[in-house]
């Protein structure tokens, strides 16, 4: 058999779990064999392993409107050497995504870029502003994968739920940024002791919950009046979880079989409000740092599946806004190149954590909450991989990013199983040189 | 005529709760020989010379108050008609006032619109006179199904196992409910569609579907409702554009019904909205039908809930 590319001696891990080493051959964008072939161009990838591509649900790459924080070139550059062959792109810019041509436009331009595939997100509502929905049906059309007035936190019950009601009629999935508004208030970091001992105004886990709660109340009314109208998957999907109380809400839900999923990002899996004692801006991020004892739990819900699935909540700024002081510098990270290295580091590595459940984390969950069919490596499947080295270490140089955003919470970290190469539909987009 | 071949009436059609199958399909062979009065160039007729009926419309309709209006007098009946709006009528016990003063004036049937569910009811029980709902809120509007059901049997013959499509709000829409009460009594089966945030939980009669194909997949009719610009205008649905790209019914969605599916829709249309406009005016449209056959089953219901038998 003859292909473009031939993988020698990989070993295999997708979401189903490890599997042996193969020699995977790659053509017409799919994989052709997994027993070899010829091909004019082989790797050795002896110690290496084959993932298929990273998913992320959850980014936000500036564009339009604040390119000079990121744009689509940077950004989807910064997800293939991430490993991320598909991201999905928050639609909080300026102008807001929430009409059908700004998301044609977005995939037209995402795709002559050629590094990681564009899913974007679209407003749930116009302007973000919570009161009208957006058109749903003709964002769908468009390309729109996801509804979402991320950056807001959908204050008003009613219109979140009459979205749920009408994305559900297009078998969109809205997800929300789950805090309430109210208990937030101008919160900069995790209310707790590190909070008062700082003298920093607090934002309590409980403003996550108590919304949580009331999303919960508002899914359940929309599922019975749904009742079996529509084949609705998932209805909510709930955006970078942080704390313990708003993952037991969820499980408890799950159990339930309440049609809800939930994200959690790498920073909400390593750091803790701690970090904020050096009282350095780069930690500021929302929601907050938590303690100890939310990552813990976080950790677990990732393992049980209480959490579907890793959102890198990827979050570019300029250096000059991230060194404003900690009231003023705006909420973000980036990590959309660090983010497979650091959890398989802290969490595999150090922690023991199963390695294909990462890996499923990484790749069918989030498939699955879009509505995405998963992606496993077997013949004919569509060739959209990341090969990584779990043996090379090196650590976080944000210099090197290809993000805007050259800062990074965890520079200087000594990581291993960096992303090697990145094909898309068969194509390199990113190789290690 | 015995018993047993002519059924009695109700003194009422507030809704299809009270009505039988039976009772419905020989007011509807009433109606149709309404219809032959309505074809001579004496369109009139004596049955009802004597009584005074009132329409009495608390929301505005002009089409249904002429509708029926003509009705009670193409049978010679006497007519007065009250206009008010909820804005002179506050508060219920308003209803109450208004319909008593008329009472006091020899009033014999009374043909109710309100933009409140149940008026129609409580008019009953006060007044003890035959009450005829001409729609109340999102509830019911019996003569508009009963006109949509001889208009299709005109057209299909029997009802029995017919699907019907009705697409729109149907939350909002009392023609939508009336419908689902009285087709299935006469042997279809209905399937109202729209966009979810625009269908109730349950609707009894009906299978609900935000999917236009599935709605009109092998229908043997399509009722297509018209959106209301006040719903547009708290955001549901969230623009015309959408809308129309969602659930308009236009030539090629009619074409996963049944070929030659009559297409009904019980005005006002919002041109090119729900409807592709020229469909409206194609041969598979009954709209005009619609309306013509409105005044020969509005005599129908009078001469029924007065005279009280067939
Ligand atoms: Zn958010």
């Amino acid at each position: 058999m003859k292909g473009d590319f031939l993988i020698k001696n990989a070993k295999l891990v997708d979401g189903r779990g490890v599997h042996g080493t193969a020699d995977v051959l790659i053509g017409e964008g799919r994989i052709l064999s997994l027993s070899g072939g010829e091909a004019p161009t082989v790797l050795d990838a002896t110690g290496m392993i084959l993932s298929p591509g990273f998913f992320d649900p959850h980014a936000h790459l500036r564009e339009p409107g604040q390119e000079v924080k990121e744009d689509l070139q940077s950004g989807l550059t910064a997800a293939a050497r991430g490993g991320y062959t598909d991201i999905v792109s928050m639609p909080n810019t300026t102008p807001v995504v929430d009409n059908a041509e700004i998301v044609a436009a977005l995939k037209k331009k995402a795709a002559q870029i050629k590094q990681a595939r564009l899913h974007p997100a679209a407003a749930l509502t116009q302007g973000q502003e919570g009161k009208v929905l957006s058109e749903a049906h003709l964002l769908q059309a468009a390309g729109a994968v996801m509804l979402t007035d991320d950056g807001k936190t959908n204050e008003d019950a009613g219109v979140l739920a009459q979205g749920l009601l009408y994305a559900a009629s297009w078998g969109l999935v809205v997800s929300v940024h789950a805090e309430d508004a109210g208990l937030r208030r101008n919160g900069v970091m995790n209310e707790g002791e590190v909070s008062f001992r700082l003298g920093l105004p607090g934002n309590t886990s409980y403003a996550e919950s108590a919304r949580i709660a009331r999303d919960l109340e508002v899914v359940r009314y929309v599922r019975d009046r749904l009742a079996n109208k529509v084949s609705a998957r998932g209805l909510l999907h709930i955006q970078h979880l942080s704390t313990k109380r708003g993952l037991e809400l969820i499980r408890q839900a799950k159990q339930e079989g309440l049609p809800i999923t939930t994200e959690v990002g790498p920073h909400h899996l390593t750091l803790t409000d701690e970090a904020l004692n050096g009282l350095n801006p780069i930690y500021k991020v929302a929601p907050p740092l938590r303690t100890q004892s939310d990552v813990e739990a976080l950790i677990e819900g990732l393992l049980d599946g209480s959490i579907d699935c890793i959102g890198t909540d990827h979050a570019p700024h300029t250096q000059d806004e991230k060194e404003l002081d900690l009231l003023r510098a705006p909420f973000g990270i980036p990590s959309l190149e660090v983010c497979w290295p650091l959890l398989y580091s802290e969490l595999v590595e150090k922690r023991g954590f199963p390695l294909a459940v990462l890996v499923a984390r990484f790749t069918d969950g989030p498939r699955r909450i879009l509505g995405f069919p998963p992606l496993h490596l077997e013949e004919g499947a569509e060739a959209s991989l990341v090969l990584w080295d779990p043996r090379s270490q090196r650590p976080v140089e944000p210099q090197t990013f290809a993000s805007k955003a050259k800062f990074s919470p965890w520079a200087g970290w000594q990581l291993k199983g960096w992303p090697v190469c990145t094909l898309v539909e068969g194509r390199r987009v990113f190789a290690l040189e | 005529m015995s018993e047993t071949a002519t059924p009695s009436f109700p003194k009422h059609l507030l809704d299809f709760r009270d009505w039988s199958r039976r009772q419905v399909e020989s007011l509807l062979e009433t109606a149709q020989m309404m219809q032959e009065v309505l074809a001579r160039p004496v369109k009139k007729v004596p049955a009802l010379t004597g009584f005074t009926v009132a329409t009495v419309f608390f929301e505005p309709s002009t089409r249904t108050r002429i509708s029926f209006e003509l009705a009670a007098r193409r049978m010679s009946a006497d007519v007065v008609s009250f206009s008010g709006t909820t804005s002179s009528t506050v508060k219920g016990e308003t209803y109450r006032d208004t319909l008593r003063t008329l009472d006091q004036m020899g009033i014999d049937a009374y043909i109710l619109r309100t933009d409140a569910a149940g008026v129609p009811y409580q008019a009953h029980s006060w007044l003890h006179k035959p009450v005829i709902n001409a729609g109340d809120g999102w509830r019911a509007h019996p003569t508009q199904a009963l006109l949509d059901a001889f208009t299709l049997r005109e057209k299909l013959g029997s009802l029995e196992g017919k699907k019907i499509a009705i697409v729109g709000d149907i939350l909002h829409s009392r023609v939508a409910r009336s419908n689902a009460e009285l087709l299935p009594m006469l042997g279809a089966t209905v399937v109202a569609c729209g966009p979810a945030p625009l269908l109730p939980g349950s609707l009894p009669g009906a299978t609900l579907t935000t999917s236009l194909r599935e709605a009109l997949y092998e229908a043997d009719a399509v009722m297509v409702l018209r959106l209301q610009k006040e719903r547009m205008e708290k955001g549901l649905p969230p623009s015309l554009p959408e809308y129309i790209a969602a659930y308009q019914v236009n030539r090629e969605r009619l074409g996963w019904a049944r070929p030659g599916a009559p297409l009904l829709h019980p005005g006002p249309m919002n041109r090119d909205v729900e409807l592709e406009g020229t469909l409206a005016d194609s041969p598979q449209s009954l709209v005009e039908r619609q309306v013509a056959n409105g005044q020969a089953v509005r005599m129908a219901v009078l001469y029924h809930v007065l005279v009280g038998k067939s």
